[in-house]
């Protein structure tokens, strides 16, 4: 049953929306939990278990004293208190940081080997059987039939990546996509050249502890003028009780590259609340094109705020050639709290950078999500839309900067963020940090409110739609803007989405 | 979170240089408020809340000097019928004053009823500062509340026909002046107070407004335009039902200026409006600092601000609008603008919304940019020369603000004001 099931809405706020909510924050689908024998590090962190990590992995020396340092870094960090989300003291000491399925120990060769509960872990989530086979890292698999629109994916289960598929495929057109743990030792020259490039060790508490500790992750190289065959993607499932998933990736575009990369996330329930902290870096070259989407489904903890991820993620990419351009679409419905600020860092000139999300937070939830727009180049562009819905007892709160530096002259803005209770127990806010820096460019930040337009209205009214079909024609497609950037593989969620609007947004 | 050390000792050697007066009514108001200083500590560039604006200037014991010159040393509000009074480096003039007397409004002075034991200020006296230091933190303002000797006790019993001129003329070069004004708005009462005047150095002025029940309080400020000024303010107004809230303040120049304004809507149908225009030319640095509490059915919040920056000014603006889990159907906006008219100027805002009620309308917006080489080219081709041209534009971006001054003698002589700044300048 929903929180906000019985509740009294708001005259203007339109009930489809409030059916929409409902179903994307009532009973957490991905739930369940597959049972499977693990091997754990011992709990807590220390330079041991940051060690023991880069060993299991079989790192070179010179990444285990890259998270040697970054850990002494984290040793001596505040963890940040300016969120706006409250939650009981994490105790970092009392989390595993490493968990893998004991199957995957050794790689499995055939599919006699691969551990069935695995692959009906990845058949309940909805992938299809093809890229099960794969995904289980099943050699050979890659030469069946295959649907025609094809989506490679790296799945990480807890700490490891249980495996990759197309990466053949996609090794002819020279794009390497694997885990960043094979990456750190197939490709060490790109990974010492981009690692942490764009996210510094120290960049902040989250991100800190993650360059200590990550597990795996997945690593993304783009050749220059390769417009990468398929979208790729990484599927994340945190499986094991009182374990932290602390994953990275790292995204190289080479000039001119195009790629759409697709994240998806879930977790079983569990009554204690779990850590996930994230680093994803994104460098583009020259004319290179990224578009990154995420569904964020991670458990959000029950009705009453027991349980759910803890979701600290650190997003960033690093627009540093010329004319290169970066889209963020984010649908974060998961998490029971949520601290995640995907950013753009605009270097060169000429470029562009997006960002377009839809947070829900329901029952107990708390999201304070944004973006940064750090302008730097000349001519550079962004755009920032973000829809943010609170209902039950949930707080969610926008909180961007946007930053025109000195020498980013001509450089553009534009930022709408709009807000929506269903209820009046929930909180919205709304947090933006604007500097300007030069006076050829412009800032404009703007916050719809509830009113419709009356001379779109009008127009559609002359046109002979009635009063109600006008104000549905006009108002739909609120969140529009967002779902329509939103690549195909995310349909159902969208599906699921188009329903809602913010009509009687507060703010 | 204890404390850092560098903030300890910064606090201490300020307080060092003070002495706390310990008689008198307000003596424990002062002692509450010194112990609110100590466990705050003076701001610090690294606290959130002057992210922005480098404090320093402000609570370092020491003060810079700044002349002000024979012109600048008036009140623009000289021109209008007002009761006039003039405070001298922060120190009565009655000379210079009309007499403290109206029918409608009690008016009397800090220094000279400090030492009573009884007063009608003690239910007052720090205690909106007092609330006001919840969410953030205002050292400053309980800086003030501790040592301000002088300052104007006003209690408001009626309609008050003429506006109270307070007039701040400074005669010494380095002066740190701390004013601490109360009004007391009775239930239905009207007044409009005007602020005008270099004041000193530095400055710090905390003005405490009760507004009773169908009250209205005008408040118009013009902070003087000597350049080397360093100024803090804060206004810290309560509403009850159905009042009314109406403040604009105009700063020219100035070093530094911080001007913060605390507001909290408790009763039902009020109105508060908040606004500002400010002009800056080089070592000009400027905040206007707003934080506005709903609380209340029906409430109507307004803050605007427009700001025009040349040869390296800084505009800063942070806004807030809360609205508390019961303050439904409150209609909030705010605005905050800036023109920058060259490419050293720089603009920051923090435009914020905290909404915990779901019927209401709170819009925000926030914008920045340079003069609009179009109309520009528009009023060239017409014949207006290009200096008269952005002159135009500059005083036609500021008049959203200005039309926030409902008294059309007072909104002409800012203007003018206005003007007069802007050909001396460009």
């Amino acid at each position: 049953m929903s929180a906000i099931k019985d509740i009294d809405v708001k005259e203007g706020v339109d009930q489809e929306t409030v059916d929409a909510v409902r179903e994307v924050g009532g009973e957490y689908k991905y739930g369940w939990n597959t049972e499977i024998e693990m091997e754990y590090a011992p709990k807590g962190v220390n330079t041991d278990i940051v060690r023991l990590i880069s060993d299991k992995n079989e790192e070179p020396e010179w990444m285990t004293e890259w998270r040697l340092a970054a850990f002494k870094r984290w040793e001596q960090m505040q963890e940040p208190d300016w969120a706006m989300v409250t939650y009981p003291k994490i105790d970092f000491q009392d989390q595993y940081y490493y968990a893998r399925p004991k199957s995957m120990i050794e790689k499995p060769k055939s599919i006699e080997d691969v551990d069935p509960k695995l692959l009906a872990t990845y058949d309940k989530l909805g992938i299809p059987l093809k890229e099960q086979m794969i995904l289980a890292g099943v050699e050979g698999a890659e030469d069946a039939p295959t649907a025609p629109r094809k989506v490679a994916v790296d799945a990480v289960f807890d700490s490891v990546s249980v495996g990759t598929t197309f990466k053949d495929e996609l090794k002819k057109v020279g794009v390497i996509f694997c885990s960043i743990s094979e990456a750190i030792r197939e490709y060490p020259e790109l990974v010492k050249k981009y690692l942490g490039s764009v996210v510094p060790v120290s960049d902040n508490y989250y991100a800190t502890l993650n360059s200590a500790v990550f597990s795996d992750g997945s690593f993304v190289y783009i050749p220059p003028g390769v417009r990468c065959p398929m979208e790729l993607s990484t599927y994340f499932r945190i499986n094991a009780e009182n374990t932290g998933q602390f994953e990275r990736t790292l995204i190289i575009a080479d000039k001119g590259s195009y790629v759409s990369y697709l994240e998806g996330c879930t977790a079983p329930k569990r009554d204690v609340a779990q850590l996930h902290a994230a680093v994803v870096e994104i460098i583009l070259e020259e004319d290179a094109e990224v578009k990154y989407s995420t569904v964020q489904n991670w458990f959000p903890g029950d009705e009453d705020g027991n349980g759910g991820i803890y979701n600290f993620v650190t997003k960033r990419a690093d627009c540093r050639g010329d004319r290169s351009k970066v889209m963020w679409t984010q649908v974060e419905t998961g998490s029971a709290v949520t601290w995640k600020y995907p950013s753009c860092i605009l270097r060169g000139d000429d470029t562009q950078g997006e960002f377009y999300s839809i947070a829900i937070a329901n029952n107990h939830q708390q999201a304070d999500t944004g973006t940064k727009m750090v302008h730097l180049g000349k001519n550079t562009k962004s755009r920032i839309v973000s829809k943010g819905i609170s209902a039950g007892v949930a707080q969610n709160t926008y909180r961007g900067l946007v930053s025109m530096h000195p020498k980013a002259k001509s450089s553009r803005n534009y930022t709408q963020c709009d807000s929506l209770l269903i209820g009046d127990k929930c909180g919205a806010h709304t947090v933006p940090y604007i500097e300007v820096k030069n006076n050829s460019s412009r800032v404009e930040h703007e916050a719809t409110t509830s009113k419709v337009d009356d001379e779109q209205l009008f127009y559609c009214r002359q046109r002979g739609m009635d009063e109600e079909e006008a104000v549905a024609l006009v108002v739909n497609g609120f969140c529009k803007d967002v779902l329509q950037a939103l690549p195909m593989e995310f349909a159902m969620e969208a599906q699921q989405l188009v329903a809602i609007s913010l009509e009687g947004s507060v703010g | 979170m204890a404390l850092a050390q560098t903030k300890i000792t910064a606090t201490q050697e300020r307080l060092n240089a003070l002495r706390l007066s310990q008689s008198g009514w307000s003596a424990s108001a002062r002692a509450d408020a010194h112990g609110r200083v100590i466990a705050m500590g003076l701001p610090v560039r690294r606290d959130e809340y002057w992210k922005y604006t480098r404090p320093d200037e402000l609570t370092s014991p020491n003060v810079i000097n700044a002349e002000v010159s024979a012109e600048d040393n008036t009140s623009i509000f000289g021109s209008l019928d007002c009761l006039s009074i003039v405070f001298e480096d922060g120190i009565f003039n009655a000379e210079k004053s009309d007499k403290l007397e109206d029918a409608e409004i009690t008016l009397e002075l800090l220094s000279e009823v400090n030492d009573l034991d009884i007063h009608w200020a003690t239910g007052l006296y720090g205690v909106l500062e007092t609330k006001g230091q919840a969410p953030v933190d205002r050292p400053l303002a309980a800086l003030n509340t501790a040592f301000a000797r002088e300052g104007l006790l006003m209690h408001v019993k009626g309609t008050v026909a003429k506006p109270i001129s307070l007039i701040y003329l400074q005669n010494s070069d380095n002066d740190d002046v701390m004013l601490h004004h109360i009004i007391k708005m009775d239930k239905g009462a009207s007044v409009t107070i005007l602020e005008s005047g270099p004041v000193g150095a530095r400055c710090n002025i905390v003005m405490e407004a009760e507004i009773e029940d169908g009250a209205s309080l005008n408040h118009v400020r013009a902070q003087g335009r000597n350049h080397e000024r360093r100024a803090t303010t804060h206004l810290f107004a309560r509403l009850n039902k159905k009042s009314q809230l109406k403040s604009f303040t105009l700063t020219m120049n100035g070093a530094l200026t911080r001007n913060e304004a605390f507001i909290e809507i408790c009763g039902d149908d009020s109105v508060a409006h908040i606004a500002g225009a400010s002009v800056g030319d080089g070592a000009f640095h400027h905040d206007d600092t707003v934080f506005i509490i709903h609380d209340a059915l029906r409430g109507e919040s307004r803050q605007v601000f427009k700001k025009v920056l040349r040869n390296g000014a800084t505009g800063v603006f942070q806004g807030k609008i809360l609205v508390k889990p019961d303050a439904q159907k409150t209609d909030g906006y705010q605005i905050s603008q800036s023109l920058l008219l060259d490419d050293d100027s720089q603009f920051l805002a923090k435009p914020e919304l905290e909404i915990y009620a779901d019927d209401v309308v709170c819009s925000h917006g926030s914008t920045s940019g340079a003069i609009d080489e179009e109309a520009i080219f528009y009023l060239n081709s017409r014949g207006i020369p290009k200096v008269e041209a952005t002159n135009l534009l500059t005083l036609a971006f500021l008049a959203e603000a200005l039309s926030e001054v409902e008294d059309e003698d007072i909104a002409e002589v800012m203007e003018r004001r206005l003007e007069d700044w802007l050909t001396r300048r460009l």
